[in-house]
């Protein structure tokens, strides 16, 4: 019963981003706005028949596909997902359709190469996460580099230019050291770069742990953890909503993803050894970046100091080595990925009436805006971890896999629950609540129907998972359980 | 053994190629000036009759081939190379036409001097004799010096003509002298009695090693590589566009083919592999440090270009460096996507360049994607290409050298080769930013109706190579290891 595969998932929402572009002129606005949209929803349309037919109890990759690409150096074509992957590549469709939704009536220039970017950049992402050959997975990780930059360069602030070309440099920076480090693997794996051959190629502990750090260097830029994190806060501010949304759903698990299905099963060792450290950095995100998102004054740099925080949590889940930590951290890339977006598509909301970020310029929005308030809630509390929510779901695993640990991680990363709600909630009351702040503010209109749709979508997403997170957590069980199974093996 | 007249047979295409240039030379004395462009289309027409000839004599003879006494060598790597040095070649002087008119330098001497240059090219990529290596090389050399200095009005281009000559003709010397010394120490000038007397230990090593040192120079003078690159910014930023276009594309597959018989097949035997080796290491060492440090303070695209090279030339001796099979065959597929690279980007200034504006500056390019969205959308690619960003197909050509070097264990230098890159990506982004990000200012190439065919199929083939890279990689490794003898 399977009438879709992984190629068609990768590769639907490229081709349509292609055509727009070659469409670009010789078709109106709308026509494109409305062949994005077509291409967002057949892109989320071949997904979920993924989704249907998974079949949660098996341990390997589902959906294979394997075809020979580069034979001189065994470079295959080589798809498949787990768990993991199946919620990422989910989450991916369901973002990529917001945002198409989102950019409808904002952008106004340059419009087939907005949603060619984004619908191409969706693609390429659902590559990443497909990929079994790590030959592949470092080109279609790579090739995310190409549209983002566009898209932040071109579309986004006055400082767009700074922004978009350090997060270039940076992320490419890690991942080059990471080329380095997967041809190595190249020689000692015998001549492959299947995946599936690194896991099971013993190394030597002094290699595994350059390895280790090799790769640690691309994926902690992209998460990001402290302290390579300065790049995410200047690139969500300058970047247009839908990249923020994007950039915050599902780029940054890009590098969540990459430990989970690449460092810790082919450097088990090292990972092993150096987790002591991976721990500390992420704690020092979730405490210390907490305190620096209370002080900011923009809101969209506060919601990226808040990512970095939360991301915290992904990287400690994954580096407690055991079955609650994981899933929770996986749970939260999920959850944060919807969090994180309504939060961004909630200011892109007030940035498209008022022209500004600044907290300072709002102050009793509810008064004018009383339908976005109440989602604007919903998605502050999600962020600041409330129960019913998915913000809970994710840390509250996550934090009862550190108590096993040990239980100063636990109490460390439980101030999230003090330090997330600080910020989120204050922020919320002095944009949101009071008497109205100033005269561009009481000419406030409240959300249409097509923001409403958007915000009914994300709150209806985060609800689900924090309410009944079952669904999710089946799907990930058996892919836990082998990650950390490589992950618990000696190699050496 | 092949009889005397079919030897003939193998050396058509330089035969026709020479008859073909003579022809043209005088063809071109009798016509008018409004009709030059007889000129240009027997030129093309030249070419092409050249690369279907040399597909023919490849093809029908069997592996390697070697005649004339041991001058000439016919094997499936001077195949390959001969056709694409005549593709690359028409594909540049079409991207010229214009360019060359509006400057009035439309003249028939121009296209003689690129068919020479061809020649060069031809004869020293077949050369099994260090004479006939030499033959050639100054024929491309002496042809590329008078193109350099083809438009008399400009002093630039006098000034890098001159540099150039003076340079390239103390490399020349230096080349001479090395392959002098070669002599004296085996006593032979045919590449294959050259192995024979190393191997038969009749050949005195230190004179031998000395003459290496000289012959090293020259290889790397004629690559720009460091510190023989001095050349390089000057002229591609002094020479007409359509001559740095020339100059940077084919001559770098015949310099590629130089290094291959002379280091690989005449000096290749063990020992002395180790010593050209860290030689070479040295070369790439300093070219991709140099080259992409330096790139970043220009501000004229040629020039920048022009130091761009010098790191991808840095790449290219990486490859060379590893002394295997493995890494030479990373090579030439380098220099190969390297060379449509720098022909698509220097076309594409051709292209863009009218009466009066050279479209040469980085400024020219600002807020391209407005005025020309679809050579701003080529160039991108091409930028994207030349900084190894996949999915373009420069990224698979630095893998494959990473790959070939790691396994050889040097780890060290394929993280400064990565570490350069990345700093070297820097002035790629540069352009894109200024092509995208940026409005068009006053000095903007304004916006003409341009379009080309061959331009958009070129740039084009870059990403689809990129997407498909293995046949060309496995042509390039079979090329090598049916051709390149003595491994």
């Amino acid at each position: 019963m399977e009438y879709t595969s992984l190629s068609l998932v990768i590769w639907l929402p490229v081709v349509f981003g292609v055509s727009l572009l070659i469409l670009g002129k010789h078709v109106a606005a709308g026509t494109i706005r409305v062949l994005a949209l077509v291409g967002a929803m057949l892109g989320l349309f071949v997904a979920l028949p993924l989704w249907v037919n998974f079949d949660n109890l098996q341990p390997g990759f589902q959906f294979a596909e394997y075809h020979p690409w580069i034979d001189a150096f065994s470079i295959n074509y080589h798809l498949g997902i787990d768990g993991i992957s199946l919620l990422l590549i989910l989450l991916n469709c369901v973002t990529t359709l917001i945002v198409v939704i989102a950019g409808w009536e904002v952008i106004r220039d340059r419009v087939p190469q907005y949603f060619a970017s984004f619908l191409i950049l969706s693609g390429i992402m659902n590559g990443v996460f497909c990929a079994l050959d790590v030959a592949l997975f470092y080109v279609f990780f790579e090739a995310t580099l190409i549209p983002m930059f566009i898209i932040v360069g071109v579309w986004g602030g006055p400082n767009r230019v700074y922004a978009a070309v350090k997060f270039f440099l940076y992320t490419l920076a890690g991942s080059l050291l990471t080329l380095v480090a997967i041809i190595y693997l190249y020689q000692v794996s015998g001549g492959s770069f299947s995946l599936a051959q690194f896991y099971e190629t013993p190394i030597r502990y002094d290699a595994q742990v350059l390895i280790f750090l090799a790769f640690f260097a691309a994926f902690a830029v992209k998460i990001p953890m402290w302290p390579v994190h300065t790049w995410l806060p200047d690139a969500h501010v300058e970047a247009p909503t839908g990249g923020s949304v994007v950039l915050a759903a599902v780029m940054l698990k890009l590098g969540g993803y990459g430990f989970i299905r690449l460092a810790l099963p082919i450097v088990p060792d090292a990972a092993r050894e150096l987790a002591p450290w991976i721990i500390a950095l992420s704690l020092i995100a979730v405490v210390y970046i907490g305190f620096v998102a209370l002080v900011q004054k923009d809101m969209k740099k506060l919601i990226a100091y808040s990512s970095i925080s939360h991301m915290g949590f992904v990287t400690l889940g994954i580096f407690i080595f055991n079955v609650q930590g994981m899933q929770g951290a996986i749970i939260q890339m999920i959850s944060h990925g919807f969090i994180s977006g309504a939060l961004f598509l909630c200011v892109g909301i007030l940035y498209d009436r008022l022209h500004s970020r600044q907290i300072a310029d709002y102050g009793g929005v509810v008064n004018r805006m009383p339908i976005f308030a109440s989602f604007f809630l919903l998605f502050a509390m999600a962020n600041s971890g409330l129960p019913g929510t998915s913000g809970f779901v994710g840390e509250f695993l996550v934090i009862m896999g550190a108590a096993e640990v040990n239980i100063w991680f636990a109490v460390a990363a439980a101030t999230t629950l003090i330090l997330g709600a600080s910020y989120t909630l204050w922020m919320y009351k002095r944009v949101v609540f009071g008497e109205v702040g100033n005269d561009k503010v009481a000419k406030l209109s409240d959300v249409n129907a097509r923001e409403t749709l958007l915000l009914i979508g994300l709150a209806a997403a985060v609800l689900w998972m924090g309410v009944y997170p079952k669904p999710f957590t089946d799907v990930l069980t058996q892919a836990v359980i082998t990650s950390l199974d490589w992950a618990s093996q000696t190699k050496i | 053994m092949v009889s005397f007249y079919s030897q003939f047979q193998l050396i058509l295409p330089e035969i026709f190629l020479l008859t073909a240039v003579s022809a043209i030379l005088v063809i071109d004395l009798f016509l008018p000036a409004a009709k030059r462009m007889a000129t240009y289309w027997l030129t093309q027409g030249a070419l092409l009759v050249t690369a279907v000839l040399v597909f023919l004599v490849t093809s029908t003879s069997a592996g390697s081939v070697v005649v004339f006494d041991g001058l000439v060598v016919i094997d499936e790597l001077s195949g390959l190379l001969k056709i694409l040095i005549c593709i690359l070649l028409s594909v540049g002087i079409s991207y010229s036409r214009d360019y060359l008119a509006h400057r009035d330098i439309f003249k028939g001497e121009y296209f003689s001097l690129a068919l020479f240059a061809a020649l060069g090219m031809l004869v020293m990529v077949s050369a099994n004799h260090l004479l006939t290596l030499y033959l050639g090389l100054e024929l491309l050399s002496l042809s590329l010096y008078a193109l350099v200095a083809f438009n008399r009005d400009s002093k630039d281009s006098s000034e890098a003509a001159i540099k150039y000559f003076v340079l390239g003709a103390i490399a020349s010397g230096m080349l001479l002298y090395g392959m002098s010394m070669i002599y004296g120490s085996t006593g032979q000038l045919n590449i294959e009695q050259i192995v024979n007397a190393i191997s038969a230990g009749n050949a005195d090593m230190d004179l031998l090693r000395f003459g290496l040192v000289f012959v090293v120079v020259g290889v790397g003078f004629k690559l720009g590589a460091v510190p023989f690159h001095m050349w390089v910014p000057d002229v591609y930023q002094g020479a007409p566009t359509s001559v740095t276009l020339i100059i940077g594309s084919a001559p770098k597959l015949a310099a590629f083919a130089f290094v291959v018989r002379l280091l690989f097949e005449t000096l290749g035997a063990a020992t002395l592999q180790l010593d050209w080796s860290p030689m070479l290491a040295i070369l790439a060492a300093a070219s991709l440090i140099l080259g992409n440090l330096v790139a970043i303070a220009q501000t004229n695209l040629k020039r920048m270009l022009a130091y761009s090279t010098i790191s991808h030339m840095g790449f290219l001796v990486l490859g060379f460096m590893t002394g295997t099979q493995q890494g030479v065959s990373a090579a030439l597929f380098y220099v190969v996507t390297y060379a449509l690279m720098v022909v698509a980007g220097f076309g594409l200034m051709l292209l863009l360049s009218k009466r009066g504006f050279e479209s040469d500056r980085l400024e020219d390019f600002r807020g391209l994607s407005r005025t020309h969205p679809w050579f701003a959308f080529l160039f991108l690619l091409i930028m994207f290409s030349m900084a190894g960003i996949p999915p373009m197909v420069g990224f698979w050509a630095k893998l494959f050298i990473l790959q070939s070097i790691i396994e050889q264990g040097f780890v060290g230098l394929a993280l400064l080769a990565v570490v350069f890159s990345l700093i070297g990506a820097f002035y790629y982004l540069r352009v894109i930013k200024l092509m995208y990000f940026d409005e068009p200012s006053a000095s903007t190439v304004a916006e003409q109706r341009t379009g080309s065919l061959v331009m958009s199929v070129n740039g084009l083939l870059l990403l689809a190579l990129g997407l498909a890279p293995s046949w060309l990689y496995s042509l390039c490794e079979e090329v090598i290891k049916s051709s390149v003898r003595l491994f």
